[in-house]
């Protein structure tokens, strides 16, 4: 498993709320700083897909976890 | 990077349901690096005021859930009972807050944190005598000449 720096807890919370606590956990670190983040939204899947796609924060990993979800975002330039 | 891509929003509706695309989607598209605006015009108007009162109807609206199968049995006159808005925004506000669904202020919020300008249709403010200061801070306000301004230029369109 890739190592992180930090851990974002969002499960519970539905769209489009772990993509824009996601925006501003990224925004508060360095660039090349990763960020763990787990959710039980199952549309998170694609979103953060999307989301890495069209910003510069890029999507080391992603996968499911017992019932949740989790990604592995490394913050852009 | 490639230019920052606009969303331009209209927002004509103020029921507590509808309230919920135009914010989702500014507040999205802001986090997608967007640069955002929405202009309230007619009952879209409700949703910049301070002190949010929006409800939802189950009245002439077939497609609505509601508890205990009632769209199912319960007779459509049913749905125009006094109290029956009051009723349905309350069970709609906890259940969402249930399923972690963010609120309208919640989402509002973030929406202005994230720069997303909101624009107030001044001809609706004269219409319905609004009062400015029953609107929240850091609104701009236009006519329609002022939505086409940004909407020319706009990646994407959204009419809600």
């Amino acid at each position: 498993m890739l190592s992180f720096d930090q851990e974002l807890d969002l499960t519970g919370l539905n769209c489009p709320l772990p993509i824009l606590r996601t925006k501003k956990a990224l925004a508060g670190v360095e660039p090349g700083h990763v960020i763990r983040i787990i959710t039980s939204d199952p549309g998170s899947l694609r979103d953060f897909e999307a989301f890495a796609k069209l910003t510069v924060h890029e999507l080391l990993e992603s996968g499911e976890d017992n019932e949740n979800y989790f990604f592995l975002l490394k913050r852009g330039e | 990077m490639a230019e920052q891509k606009k969303l331009a929003i209209i927002a004509t509706k103020g029921t507590l349901d509808w309230a919920y695309p135009p914010f989702i989607l500014a507040s999205t598209a802001a986090a997608l690096d967007y640069e955002v605006k929405i202009f309230f015009t007619f009952y879209g108007l409700q949703l910049l005021k301070k002190d949010l009162t929006l409800k939802i109807s189950p009245l002439g609206n077939p497609g609505m859930p509601m508890p205990m199968g009632m769209d199912k049995w319960f007779p459509t006159l049913g749905t125009a009972l006094p109290g029956m808005e009051a009723i349905m925004t309350m069970m709609m506000k906890s259940k969402m807050k249930k399923k972690g669904v963010a609120s309208i202020e919640q989402l509002r919020d973030i929406c202005l944190e994230c720069d997303v300008t909101m624009i107030g249709c001044d001809m609706t403010v004269d219409l319905f005598d609004m009062k400015r200061d029953d609107f929240i801070d850091g609104i701009e306000s236009g006519g329609a000449a002022t939505f086409f301004e940004f909407a020319g230029e706009a990646d994407i369109t959204l009419y809600i």
